[in-house]
């Protein structure tokens, strides 16, 4: 059943995203990425992370996919033309991903016991919950992140009220 | 057979099934046991509150309503359900087509989703998820993308208009309308929707442990009902759709069974958010007399009766609707933005603080 899931919403996922990288259109590219952070939503879903799951969807296909379409049409941005380029992206580049992805998934399968493992909420039972694990932790030892990363969350507001504002 | 067992009757009888099944397809079956009747029964309820909606609106403006179809009009959403199989389905010739095409499919699909985590019954509810609130409030957001989605790839100004306002509308009246819950998940500790319906099962004397007789659930009862009005885009918040203005809102370019398609969602979406504010501070399925009235009919009744008492509840919260439709006219929309942000979610914030503040001082 994990497995099957896993599949479908593997290649769901892997799917929107190059679908994201060849569309022309900014609204259309938008709507593929919801589509991958939904189908990496399922998969955290499968891991046993209800609250991440839950989470990844209300923040990032909810609020942040939402504000990227409305600045998309606020900016009034029309379909792109494809151009070709300089032809040192096609030599250079695409082999280079390929060696960089390779590399890097050579070095996370071979130096597996170095790196260590995470548990993503799978040591836990049924008796407690993902949720009060994580609120724990998050108000006990990742307190001073937390508060720091609401202070700055707090600051990006204040400066994009200064930049709406108009001149008196 | 105990009375601990005759209200489990639908949970046994499912079980009984699933004995018949092979064991290596009893997972799948289980699921289709559990997801089939709400299929069912939903789209059933969807039928009812057309007719509801339409003869109540009828009632309060001083006509009939449908009367043609049936006994007093009662077949009218099955002559409606065939009109919109049979008319032609058109797309506009510069909308995108596959967009076009997703856009009801994903919004109907959001709409039945949230009914995975409501419990209509002890023991009868698909998933039992530690964050059932939450999975609740993550579908919200799916419709908002199916309603730009509807908006924009239609490709009319209209749709557009409408699409726009929609996604505003619901993102500014999200807000509230989860810190208006919070009191609830404060109160009850837990964001599975079985959990806080547990919580307020119990009595004393007469009175049911309902959060709607708590202060700080009496306000957050009123600040969820408003904003989940405007949230399911119903009227006197119905700006997204506004017929005499923008023709029909993001669903202009629709027509035939995507259409029908549209109109299911948002009552599917109206039920939903019955079902929650039943769940959330009038105790679900759990009776207003508790054990005053000793049980009566027989088993099937007793088996019957939690049931109705939820269904009665929500119909309850889908007459209020139809009634609140009927009378209160369209507000403009900056009046609308100003009273979600500046009236309904300081208000929220204050009810979250109080709230705070005397479960602390209880201990």
């Amino acid at each position: 059943m994990q497995l099957a899931l896993f599949l479908i919403f593997g290649v769901l996922c892997v799917a929107g995203a190059l679908i994201f990288l060849f569309q022309r259109h900014p609204i259309n590219s938008a709507l593929s990425l919801v589509a991958v952070m939904m189908s990496l939503a399922v998969i955290y879903w499968t891991l046993g992370a209800e609250f991440l799951a839950a989470a990844q969807v209300i923040v990032y296909s909810g609020a942040i996919m939402v504000l990227f379409v409305f600045v998309v049409m606020l900016l009034n941005a029309g379909e792109e033309t494809r151009t070709h380029g300089s032809s040192m992206a096609y030599v250079a580049g695409i082999p280079g991903v390929a060696g960089i992805l390779a590399l890097l998934t050579y070095i996370f399968l071979h130096e597996r016991e170095a790196l260590g493992a995470a548990q993503l909420g799978g040591h836990l039972d049924g008796a407690t919950s993902n949720i009060a694990e994580l609120s724990r932790v998050l108000f006990t030892e990742l307190l001073l992140p937390f508060e720091v990363t609401s202070i700055l969350i707090l600051v990006a507001i204040l400066g994009a009220v200064v930049l709406a504002r108009k001149e008196q | 057979m105990t009375p601990e067992t005759i209200d489990q009757i639908f949970v046994l009888s499912k079980g009984w099934l699933l004995g018949y099944v092979l064991a290596a397809l009893q997972p799948i079956g289980s699921a289709i046991l559990s997801v089939v009747p709400v299929l069912v029964v939903f789209p059933l309820l969807f039928a009812i509150t057309t007719v509801l909606e339409r003869k109540g609106l009828g009632r309060i403006q001083n006509r009939y309503g449908p009367n043609r179809v049936g006994p007093y009009g009662i077949w009218q959403p099955i002559a409606d359900g065939i009109k919109s199989l049979t008319k032609e389905d058109i797309v506009p010739r510069t909308a995108d087509q596959v967009v076009h095409f997703l856009a009801p499919l994903l919004l109907v699909l959001a709409a039945f989703l949230a009914y995975a985590v409501l419990p209509i019954g002890k023991n009868m509810v698909i998933t039992n998820l530690n964050a059932g609130l939450l999975f609740f409030f993550a579908v919200g957001s799916m419709v908002e993308l199916a309603v730009f989605m509807a908006g924009w790839s239609s490709r009319s100004k209209y749709s557009l208009l409408g699409a726009m306002r929609a996604v505003a509308q619901m993102i500014s009246y999200e807000v509230p309308l989860v810190l208006a819950s919070i009191v609830v998940i404060m109160a009850s500790g837990s964001l599975s929707t079985v959990d806080i319906v547990n919580m307020q099962a119990t009595y004393t004397g007469i009175w049911p442990h309902w959060f709607l007789f708590t202060p700080w659930g009496f306000a957050g009862f009123i600040l969820f009902m408003v904003a989940a009005t405007a949230e399911s885009n119903r009227a006197p918040f119905d700006l997204p759709e506004a017929e005499s203005e923008l023709v029909a809102g993001y669903h202009t370019e629709y027509s035939s069974m995507k259409f029908a398609m549209f109109y299911m969602a948002e009552y599917a979406n109206m039920i939903t958010v019955a079902c929650v504010a039943t769940l959330l501070f009038f105790g679900g399925a759990s009776s207003p007399f508790g054990h005053l009235i000793p049980a009566f009919g027989g088993p099937i009744v007793q088996a019957i009766l939690p049931v109705l008492w939820f269904v009665f509840k929500v119909f309850c919260f889908l007459f209020l609707y139809i009634w609140v439709r009927a009378t209160l006219p369209r507000f403009r929309y900056d009046q609308l933005m100003g009273f979600g942000w500046k009236f309904l979610l300081p208000l929220a914030m204050l009810n979250i603080i109080a709230t705070s503040l005397v479960l602390a001082f209880r201990g």
